[in-house]
């Protein structure tokens, strides 16, 4: 099949950018979206033009460095799949496909598709983790942690950092990745000691980023390719306001999203 | 070259005690005059860089990806052992350690092996401490599921996710550490050249990926973890990433590499489907607990296998190795699949798959059942394949998945460059010839948590690295090496792209260096990658500048990379006249087609050093002992 494309081209930061159209000749249903843009690719270099940049790496839907809006849905919009995950079956002869970078005041472009997702990065350092330094463990089964506990921080676990969540919501927030961090580590016994401290740390941290506010519109849940529930949001907001009311010193720079 | 294995002596099961209490320690106040550098943030790095920085260093990180998190460790799907015996089914860590011994087929050192069986108890323990939701029973104990080369239950597993799971909490810890400035962290940073100074591993040349600036980091000691080289075959399931620049260069500046033809070919992968398919995708090994894997009885049999009745099909690896079955280690049920469809068996178009199925698993556990132990990676496949493995078996077949040779590293997990330690699957230790499953995260986690915090205290205090200064000839020259790759590779004129030639290279060495090898064909590829190397440095194309993000200049560098390691790894398959593991030489089997060690000629570490470009690397050979577990024949019948 024959697949028309307008691909968002920015040469760095700084400049504007704007949509360019190429079309792909003989897409096979069985490639995947991203082998699609490398043939589109291949054929650009051959021609002498600058390639399309845009980020993959693991290509299985995990390490989370993919992601784009496709008609402007991120990832392309099907249930619980990352853009690598796509495959070309999903279209047909002579779609158009419009394809841009997230667009997020905190994720500034690189290069065309490529952005800069470091502020994901810095919500984590300023709090979502377990401090226990390396050989200070108890035996892994000292302490037991009831199933559905498990399988619920692991829901919550799941997320792959690519930022869709917050691509798609209008107010480019990023409470679901933070949330899903808070509600992994909280719903552990282990994630008890830092609970309330965590929460602070990386709701400040966040809204120190350049994201916006949450108010619950659910585009995050609807785009998220691990599916991560909106509660975990919820459980952000809780673990924020108890520990608002009692750690005092950090209240005063705002509140949960 | 005299090679110092530092291995201790004495008893093995308090080998690592003794050592550990012989090491050089450097107080807390003292730890933060000394500056490390990790490049990798994987496993093994992001777990070596968190602990450097608790204990006081100076760590600087690196990686390519735009963060930490994304390195290709988060790709593992099934486990990670260790010996923990919960399930009191008879696991010991000298279980564990025979086990790896054993599937390693003999080419592995005991003492290393040993120790990564006791450290496997730790890990679990700091990985539950750090938050990883690994599975759990009812009670709210750990749950356990088997890995082939195993007759216990070892495996501890976060749903099909467990790679993720461990990377986040090494991740985690890493962030920490950089949030408490104890380690600085460069993401998008590509190591392009080894800085050695009087002898020593000092620094390192980067270029920054986003801007192209290349520049030079200095420090005391250099940690490699920057992961394997399965991308020499272009097709593998590792990330487009992976490469093996670091220790390639590396290896240029004088570390030994060790066993570069150890590779490892997955059994359970999804087929290739055009010659677009960039890469090939990993269904994990846990799959094999229940899946069964079979053909059709009949040569060319086209019927759809829901028609195929019972007694018309052939469950190759139930029949012919009864007590392990299905569960076979993975070189083993590589070499089978591949047997079969070259005698006209497979099944799919392209006659390069074998069916797995879990017709049985289902009417035994449900399909709820099934999905709790592994839906996600069915609904992978199904998103692949666009079929579904409820309905219908799995087409699976081989493919390049891990490499277990790399740089030659001593019982302190350090190179022949003094203060270069390179960890995890970039060294070449632990696994010998084959790894089994659920090891490799044992391992980078082993490396990275629980020896480099030892070891590298040890070389700082006797080797007291002295100043070293920016402006030293060896910095210079480094930087000046990096700066004319990259423009010999931006100034070609040819007009062929670099994934093009990549591909070629990937059908050479899957072709005469892959699965099954012979003298014949090593020597051919050893004739046809150099004439392919020459014509790349003419014909590649790559576009842009070096000032800028620009990915094609990233992969040409590395693909060039990959035409000399490529060379060295049909070296080295070609001098070890056995089979071994992966390691799978056609003129050496027994009668029922299994590897056929020769222990006499080949019981040895093959470490190739660097001898200039154009001369033939030379071989140097530490002889393994065996004192605990005696090689025999591996029967897993």
């Amino acid at each position: 099949m024959r697949i028309i494309l307008h691909v968002w081209r920015q040469k760095n930061s700084r400049d504007p950018g704007r949509l360019v159209r190429y079309e792909v000749p003989d897409v096979n249903e069985h490639m995947s979206f991203l082998e699609m843009l490398d043939v589109l690719n291949e054929s650009l270099i051959e021609k002498g033009e600058d390639p399309i940049a845009f980020d993959h790496d693991c290509r299985e839907g995990i390490c989370g460095m993919c992601g784009m809006m496709v008609n402007g849905k991120a990832h392309g919009g099907f249930k619980g799949t990352t853009l690598c995950q796509v495959h070309m079956r999903h279209y047909k002869d002579g779609d158009e496909i419009y394809l841009e970078p997230w667009r997020a005041r905190a994720f500034p472009v690189i290069k065309d598709l490529a952005v800069d997702r470091s502020a994901l990065d810095r919500i984590i350092a300023a709090g979502g983790f377990i401090s226990v330094p390396t050989g200070s463990a108890p035996d892994g089964n000292a302490i037991p942690v009831q199933k559905q506990d498990a399988e619920m921080a692991m829901d919550a676990a799941a997320c792959i950092g690519c930022g869709a969540c917050v691509a798609a919501c209008p107010n480019a927030s990023a409470s679901l990745f933070t949330g899903a961090k808070i509600a992994h580590l909280g719903r552990l016994p282990q994630g008890q000691p830092e609970r309330d401290k965590r929460a602070l740390a990386m709701v400040l941290q966040m809204q120190e980023e350049a994201f916006g506010n949450c108010t619950n519109i659910g585009e995050c849940e609807a785009a998220c390719p691990k599916e991560i529930k909106l509660d975990v949001i919820a459980r952000m907001n809780r673990d924020y306001l108890k520990a608002a009311l009692t750690e005092r010193i950090l209240v005063e720079k705002g509140g949960a999203g | 070259m005299e090679l110092k294995s530092r291995v201790p002596s004495g008893p093995i099961e308090t080998a690592w005690d003794r050592h550990k209490f012989e090491l050089k320690l450097i107080n807390p106040a003292n730890k933060r005059k000394y500056s490390l550098i990790v490049v990798g943030s994987g496993l093994a790095g992001a777990s070596a860089a968190a602990s450097l920085g608790e204990l006081g260093y100076k760590v600087s990180c690196f990686c390519y990806q735009d963060s930490p998190r994304r390195a290709h460790s988060i790709a593992a799907q099934g486990g990670i052992n260790a010996a923990k015996n919960y399930q009191n089914d008879g696991d010991s860590v000298y279980r564990l350690f025979y086990d790896t011994v054993k599937g390693g087929d003999f080419r592995a050192r005991e003492a290393n092996v040993y120790r990564l069986a006791q450290v496997s108890l730790n890990i679990i323990d700091q990985c539950v401490a750090q938050g990883v939701p690994f599975a759990r029973e009812y009670g709210g104990t750990l749950a356990n599921r088997s890995f082939g080369g195993a007759q216990v239950s070892r495996t501890f597993y976060a749903r099909g996710q467990t790679g993720q799971q461990l990377l986040l909490g090494a991740y985690q810890a890493l962030q920490r550490q950089i949030g408490a400035g104890q380690v600085k962290m460069y993401p998008r940073t590509e190591m392009l050249d080894l800085i050695v100074i009087n002898g020593k591993a000092r620094g390192i040349v980067t270029r920054d990926m986003v801007t192209g600036r290349i520049q030079s980091f200095l420090a005391d000691a250099v940690i490699l973890a920057t992961g394997g080289y399965g991308n020499v075959f272009y097709l593998s399931t590792n990330a487009k990433g992976c490469n093996a620049t670091a220790i390639w260069r590396a290896y240029k500046r004088g570390a030994l590499f060790g066993n570069p033809c150890f590779t490892q070919i997955h059994p359970t992968c999804i087929p290739v489907s055009g010659d677009y398919q960039s890469k090939l995708t990993l269904m994990s090994e846990s799959l094999r607990n229940d899946g069964r894997i079979w053909v059709p009885r009949q040569a060319g049999d086209k019927r759809p296998p829901n028609e195929i009745p019972e007694k018309e099909r052939n469950y190759y690896l139930e029949e012919k190795y009864p007590s392990f079955g299905n569960l076979v280690p993975r070189d083993i049920a590589s070499r089978a699949a591949k047997a079969v469809c070259d005698a006209g068996y497979g099944v799919g178009e392209t006659g390069k798959g074998v069916y797995l199925d879990f017709s049985e698993a289902i009417q035994r556990l449900g399909r709820q059942g099934v999905a709790e132990r592994y839906g996600n990676l069915f609904d992978m496949y199904e998103r692949i394949t666009g079929e579904d493995p409820y309905k219908t078996p799995m087409r699976i077949y081989p493919a390049v998945h891990y490499t277990m040779g790399g740089l030659w590293v001593d019982y302190n997990l350090m190179s022949t460059i003094p203060g270069l330690f390179v960890l995890g699957e970039a060294n070449f230790s632990d696994h010998g010839a084959n790894r089994l499953g659920a090891s490799a995260l044992m391992q980078g986690l082993a490396d990275g948590y629980f020896i480099i915090p030892y070891t590298i205290g040890d070389y700082l205090a006797a080797a007291k690295p002295e100043k070293v200064s920016e402006d030293a000839p060896e910095v210079k020259e480094a930087e000046d090496n990096v700066v004319g790759i990259v423009k010999r590779l931006l100034n070609s004129s040819g007009k062929r792209t670099v994934d093009s030639f990549h591909r070629e290279l990937g059908q050479i060495m899957w072709e005469y260096c892959g699965m099954a090898r012979n003298a014949a064909g090593l020597q051919k590829a050893l004739e046809l990658i150099p004439e392919l190397r020459e014509r790349y440095w003419k014909e590649v194309k790559v576009l842009g500048t070096n000032e800028e993000f620009n990915q094609s200049l990233e992969k040409a560098g590395r693909v060039a990379d990959f035409f000399e390691l490529a060379e060295l790894m049909c070296l080295d398959a070609l001098q070890r006249n056995e089979s071994c593991g992966g390691h799978f030489r056609e003129e050496y089997q027994t009668a029922e087609g299994e590897a056929l060690r020769d222990d006499e000629n080949f019981c040895y570490v093959a470490a190739w050093e660097y001898k200039g470009a154009g001369n033939r690397p030379e071989l140097t050979k530490e002889p393994l002992t065996f004192e605990y577990v005696k090689p025999a024949q591996r029967s897993y019948k």
